[in-house]
């Protein structure tokens, strides 16, 4: 059993199904990435792991638990991060205190969090003062995965933590991501960048009108010749 | 034909009720009551149109009902030949130089040719510029007028027409307040449109208590014309008198039940006339056009619609309906008096009326500006019974009850309150919804 | 000398005036602006519920000076206060649960919101009307004057002088503390941020665990309190007038835009410029110039921008006017 198995999911919203029996499952240490055409359903199979969607059929085990019906505040509770993909940071507070709100339940290692992640970004130690609107997007990302991680997840959901950043800050960014898993946190991501995040991905799932087409290896995926042709651009 | 049934018998309850204060407290009470029902149901067929059709919240119902009061004065009021010969030629004057600096600010908005900045500069100047000559010319005429026998006149008086032209004057005096301040706000976040609005009401009621040359200010202006006959004249006519003497009605009483039948017959005239022009205009394409425009501002912008030139429009035309309204109220009362205009009073009610009676519904404003106006009305004697069997308990000189029963009229604000929370909470489409 | 009488003269009638009236403003705006971004509508019950604690206040003291309280030389009303504010935020939360919290949990239209503000205020009013009656009250009972005019000229020998009302003095100072108070509340301590990032992005503030209802009820204790010093430092200020407090609705949203909806420092500061705007558009600058200038040009007629009743409308000439040029208000607002 994996650490977190989604299986079957099917929801949408109001009437329409956009998730068709989708499964997802991410291990310990493991990065999985979803990728997919626009519309598949990967920001959706997202937001129903994490409780923001509601499912008409399907389960969600993490960790041993069944947490199918938990509301996403208890999901953090329990260890689940979730940066989304826009609107993922405090605006008008500054570096600090977004990473303070962060760990908003877990007052106690909040102090060695905040070290932690100032080690893992160091340039968000140099911009602690300032408020984001003052930062570059690349920065702004480092902030938004910053304050999932001041939860202390064992699990961190990232919603295309590279949309519109430049090409040297995604290689960056995703760099940092592999650096927190090999910590020993599971890593599950949404990604337009498919190439590249495969090439980090320990597992690979290719969605397809919220069904799983191909779930793979990352690298094998980057084989398939199938999935190149069809997803990847050749 | 469900609608029909509905209609009818919510219509029917209005009317059984209005027929119980006839019986029981009076048919003059009665009569007068539904006067104002017609007048209120005007006003909240006006401020429908602005929400139902185009979701515009106007608060400033008040000041546009004002104007149409203030120009019910100076349409129908007979001139004041000293006063005028006094000072009217400067307040001519300025009246001419706020006409001048109105036309050189449009004429400056719209060259485009100069940068923002000028452009701002040059209508600051020609602003104050003209503030300057009118403080110049109007102070000492204003002071002279103000003068002259304050306790009579002090004030320039009217064109002495008959009253009823002032209704379609104080219905494009408003259209035109309503166009300055659309202008300014109308495309603003929908809160900031209700508290410019708020504010454009407030100013005009300091305009009208303190501009006393034009209104007498507090003063009051008394004894308008009216459009409809004296109770005193008809009581001296010979064939009323015979009329009282065949069916054994009273003199007195039925000459006033008369003469408010004769105001309903005007007032109700003109809420049809309006009814049957919203009605159609809510089926036109115009009027779909808005609704559209209502349900998805984005996606109407897409197809190219001037959403903003759309909304001045609306606004305009509710505001108007809002100034006829306004000035059929001061006919009714034969008085202007400022300091009669509250907000809770004008405006606030009027949207408890619109909600009530279900907003985009023309049935459901005459219903609500019915219903409102006699439960506004009612609830004063209401409040009064409610007091008194709560505080029955104590003596009569008891201070308590007696301060307690001294408010008791005041219940009828609780009652707006809560009738408006309980319809916006379980029957947030009110009496009659939308299209039914 | 005479520069110095012209000045004695614009403090005792516009600066210390303006900056009690900007005080009351401020806070007004405050509670608006606190509401408008954590609660996301414009509460038009505001002013009612500013009238509602200076009853309660108003109650409380006649109670007390019954039985023969009093605060030696300030007002006896400042010992009530505490009670007021708990029943006022007692009524804020009555009216949250009962009437907000449903268009909050719905994410009604802000509008929605706002015509329900409206009912609560026609409720308000009426409740305050029946209690106290419409009537004006007056019940400060403190020592008048800290110094007065006379005592001034009498120090100085100037001609001309200002006076400090015991009012005015705590007006300015209670608002300021409150105000830096709040400041402190919402920039330093863990609650005061939750409440700006629930502002700020209320998703992401959920995600984070932070509980709504606390930033809620919070954000009522706040906007009460500051509404039941609003009130009782105005009516203690001039007189209590239950029909006065429609009328502040429209400075203080005035304000409150001027600041930027939404933005706490934006709107004290619009509190103050609103007051002091129409303090000097309406003054009479006859007797200054009369100083300052020579005398062959010493003016006659009274100099006044606009004449005093026209108060109100001063604030909406400058709504009208940042509305026109600049709508995001002075520090654009929107979150806190």
């Amino acid at each position: 059993m994996a650490f977190l198995n989604a299986t079957e999911m099917l929801g949408g919203y109001g009437e329409t199904t956009i998730l068709n029996s989708c499964t997802i499952s991410v291990n310990k240490g493991e990065i999985a990435v979803i990728v997919g055409p626009n519309g598949a359903g990967k920001s959706t199979a997202m937001r129903a792991i994490f409780g923001m969607l509601r499912l008409k059929k399907g389960q969600i085990m993490f960790d041993n638990q069944d947490i199918t019906n938990l509301k996403p505040q208890e999901r953090v509770g329990l260890g689940m991060g979730f940066v989304p993909q826009t609107n993922n940071v405090f605006n008008s507070m500054t570096v600090l205190e977004n990473l303070e709100m962060g760990g908003f339940l877990n007052n106690k290692d909040k102090d060695k969090n905040i070290q932690d992640i100032f080690s893992l970004f160091p340039i968000l130690h140099e911009k602690r003062s300032q408020t984001l609107n003052e930062l570059s997007g690349g920065q702004r990302q480092q902030v938004a995965v910053g304050r999932a991680l001041m939860t202390n997840p064992k699990l961190l959901m990232l919603d295309e933590p590279t949309a519109g950043v430049s090409p040297i800050v995604v290689k960056e960014l995703f760099q940092k991501i592999t650096e927190i898993s090999s910590k020993g946190i599971a890593i599950l991501m949404v990604e337009q960048n498919a190439k590249q995040a495969l090439a980090i991905a320990n597992k690979g799932f290719v969605l397809v009108q919220g069904e799983n087409k191909y779930t793979d290896k990352g690298s094998s995926l980057l084989k398939n010749k199938e999935v190149r042709k069809a997803f990847l651009g050749g | 034909m469900n609608y029909w049934n509905r209609r009818f018998t919510v219509f029917s309850i209005f009317f059984a009720a209005l027929f119980l204060v006839g019986f029981f407290q009076s048919w003059n009470v009665a009569f007068a009551i539904f006067n104002i029902c017609i007048i209120s149901a005007i006003m909240a067929l006006g401020v429908n149109i602005q929400v139902g059709y185009a979701g515009i919240f106007n608060a400033g119902i008040m000041g546009f009902a004002a104007i149409g009061g203030l120009a019910a004065v100076l349409i129908s009021h007979p001139p004041v030949t000293e006063t005028i010969s006094i000072g009217g030629f400067s307040i001519l004057l300025c009246g001419l130089i706020i006409g001048l600096v109105v036309a050189i600010c449009i004429l400056l908005n719209t060259r485009i040719l100069l940068s923002k900045i000028t452009r701002r500069l040059l209508i600051s100047l020609t602003i104050i510029i003209g503030l300057f000559f009118i403080n110049f010319i109007g102070s000492p005429a204003v002071e002279q007028i103000e003068a002259f026998e304050p306790a009579a006149t002090g004030f320039l008086g009217g064109f002495g027409m008959p009253i009823i032209f002032s209704w379609i004057i104080g219905a494009i005096a408003a259209g035109f307040v309503a166009w300055l301040i659309g202008k300014i706000t109308l495309g603003l976040r929908s809160d900031y449109l209700a508290i410019a609005t708020l504010g454009i009401a407030e100013t005009i009621i300091y305009v009208l208590k303190n501009e006393d040359w034009l209104t007498r200010g507090v003063k009051n202006v008394n004894a308008l014309p009216r459009p409809v006959p004296y109770e005193l004249s008809l009581q001296e006519s010979k064939w009323f008198i015979e009329f009282c003497e065949r069916y054994q009605f009273p003199l007195v009483e039925t000459s006033s039940i008369i003469v408010k039948l004769c105001y309903s017959s005007l007032f109700l005239t003109v809420l049809i006339v309006l009814f049957s022009l919203f009605e159609i205009a809510l089926k036109s394409p115009w009027g779909r056009m808005m609704r559209a425009i209502r349900d998805n501002e984005v996606s109407a912008r897409a197809m190219g619609k001037n959403i903003k030139a759309r909304h001045i429009e609306i606004f305009i035309l509710g505001s108007a309906v809002v100034g006829l309204a306004g000035a059929m109220l001061t006919t009714l009362e034969g008085q202007f008096t400022p300091i009669a205009y509250q907000p809770l009073r004008f405006t606030f009610t009027v949207w408890v009326m619109v909600i009530i009676g279900g907003t985009g519904n023309n049935y459901g404003s005459i219903i609500g500006g019915f219903l409102v106006w006699f439960l506004w009305v009612e609830a004063e004697p209401f409040g009064l019974f409610i007091v008194e069997f709560v505080t029955s308990p104590l003596s009569e000189t008891n201070s308590l009850r007696a301060h307690l029963i001294n408010n008791a009229a005041h219940m009828r604000y609780v009652m707006m309150g809560l009738l408006l929370l309980l319809v916006l909470r379980f029957s947030p489409k009110g009496i009659f919804p939308e299209g039914k | 000398m005479d520069y110095f009488n012209a000045l004695a003269l614009i403090i005792n009638f516009i600066v210390i005036p303006g900056l009690t009236y900007g005080s009351q403003l401020a806070l007004g705006a405050l509670g608006v602006t606190l509401i408008y971004a954590v609660l996301r509508f414009s509460n038009f019950a505001h002013g009612e519920l500013m009238s509602f604690g200076t009853m309660i206040c108003i109650l409380f003291t006649w109670l007390g000076q019954s039985y023969g309280f009093s605060f030696s030389f300030l007002p006896t009303a400042l010992l009530f206060v505490p009670i007021a504010v708990i029943f006022c935020v007692l009524y804020c939360i009555v009216i949250e649960k009962f009437v907000f919290s449903f268009y909050r949990k719905q994410k009604a239209d802000p509008i929605i919101t706002l015509i329900a503000s409206i009912g609560v205020m026609f409720l308000t009013a009426g409740l305050i009307r029946f209690i106290i009656g419409p009537g004006d009250q007056s019940f400060n009972d403190g020592v008048r004057f800290i110094f007065s005019v006379r005592d001034f000229k009498n120090f100085t020998g100037l001609e001309q002088g200002f006076g400090l009302k015991t009012t005015q003095a705590l007006t300015i100072g209670i608002t300021l503390f409150l105000s830096i108070s709040l400041f402190w509340f919402l920039n330093s301590t863990k609650t005061g941020k939750s409440m700006r990032a629930f502002s700020d992005n209320e998703e992401l503030a959920l995600l984070s665990g932070i509980d709504p209802n606390k930033v809620v009820l919070v954000t009522w204790i706040i906007a009460g309190s500051l509404a039941t010093f609003a009130g009782v430092l105005y009516g203690l200020d001039k007189i209590y007038k239950p029909f006065i407090f429609l009328q502040m609705l429209l400075p203080i949203f005035s304000a409150a835009i001027l600041g930027g909806v939404g933005n706490p420092i934006g709107a004290f500061i619009g509190g103050y410029i609103i007051a002091l705007s129409e303090l000097i558009v309406t003054f009479a600058y006859k007797r200054v110039l009369g100083y300052i200038l020579p005398e062959n040009l010493a003016p006659d007629s009274m100099m006044q921008f606009l004449a005093t009743d026209y108060k109100y409308a001063v604030s909406f000439i400058i709504l009208v006017i940042v509305l026109i040029i600049r709508p995001t208000g002075i520090f654009s607002g929107k979150t806190i």
